[in-house]
């Protein structure tokens, strides 16, 4: 999912670099309102989770591979501005593994991690409103927003295509395309969201930032927004 | 019993830095769901060539490392560690700011 340099020209590039510019300071505003000291660790390590399993290209159909995004699995984990930042991170350190254009970055964060973020925390909350306060229908919620967040920045690149793409190709041809391999590849995405989202909950339920009512607090209480919210 | 904090995160940094070591080597190579719509739709050659290529771990290999898997696992490794450091350096500044942001008013003038 990584745009190279050039498949968006660059004046759509520079535009969406200043729009991510401004979603990332939003969420360094945000996450600065609630993050502590002592959640800083979780909040790296959520990084350099993702960091490593976007490395895992799993086949998806004859010649074509997907990875995960990780800005579902980052929101739910330590909330949505701070996944954010966790994906853009892990979107920086790629720069240095020549993955992921330059002039390409701002496009990658909207795209990866601001529009993954959003749009599978927004569904993820709508989802655990209507189902049980389980663990595993978190992890299922988690795993449905994170599957569906895949197919919206699949749109959002089409999106961009529109706007900016350098191609010759016609729009519809390319978010058909785009929309059907990435609903296959957001398949991939939710299962392997659901089970690390389980797997966090079943050790320590307290980290998980959307596990509020699933979590029973045992020392401090809950400390995220998302928890106090829920109390 | 449940896991104290650090030992979680330990536990945590050791499994994301094993994928990267032990499983990214034998991931498929095939081009994602991005690169294959831009070769089908014909625009992949508009793709230029990154302004890093000739960084050291250009393409997830360490410069010098011929062996192709080994040298992915390395990278990998490389790059989970980098990760997690920047990742705590910049959530380490925001905790901060909070921290400092946080105090009663008049205390600090």
């Amino acid at each position: 999912m990584h745009i190279p340099d050039g498949f968006i020209n660059a004046g759509t590039s520079l535009g969406a670099g200043a729009a991510s510019a401004a979603g990332i300071g939003v969420a360094l505003r945000r996450t600065g309102d609630w993050l502590e000291d002592r959640q800083v660790p979780m909040a790296g390590l959520v990084a350099a989770f993702i960091f490593a399993v976007q490395m895992l290209n799993f086949p998806v159909a004859l010649g074509t591979s997907g990875h995960l995004l990780g800005g579902a699995l980052a929101a739910v984990l330590v909330g949505p501005w701070a996944g954010m930042i966790c994906v853009s991170v892990v979107l920086l350190v790629q720069a240095l593994f020549a993955d992921g254009g330059l002039t390409a970055l701002g496009l990658n964060v909207l795209n990866m991690g601001i529009v993954t973020s959003l749009v599978g925390y927004g569904t993820f909350v709508a989802l655990r409103k209507v189902l049980p306060a389980s663990k595993p229908a978190v992890s299922a919620a988690a795993g449905v927003a994170a599957a569906l967040s895949v197919v919206i920045s699949s749109v959002a690149f089409a999106a961009e295509y529109a706007i900016g793409g350098t191609g010759t190709a016609p729009v519809g041809a390319v978010a058909a395309a785009m929309v059907g391999v990435h609903a296959i590849i957001g398949i991939g995405e939710g299962l392997i969201t659901a089970a690390t989202v389980g797997m966090v909950l079943s050790v320590r339920p307290d980290l998980v930032y959307g596990g509020w009512g699933v979590a029973a607090p045992l020392d401090a209480g809950p400390a995220t927004p998302a928890a106090q919210e829920a109390k | 019993m449940r896991p104290g904090t650090k030992l979680f995160i330990g536990a945590g940094l050791m499994l994301a830095l094993a994928l990267a070591l032990f499983v990214s080597p034998f991931a498929s190579s095939s081009p994602d769901g991005l690169n294959k719509v831009a070769i089908e739709k014909g625009f992949d050659d508009t793709a230029e060539d990154h302004a890093l290529d000739g960084s050291p771990l250009a393409g997830y290999a360490v410069r010098g490392i011929t062996d192709e898997r080994i040298s992915k696992a390395l990278s990998g490794l490389i790059g989970v560690l980098m990760t997690f450091g920047v990742g705590l350096l910049i959530f380490g500044v925001v905790a901060r700011r909070r921290e400092k942001e946080g105090q009663p008013l008049g205390e600090s003038t």
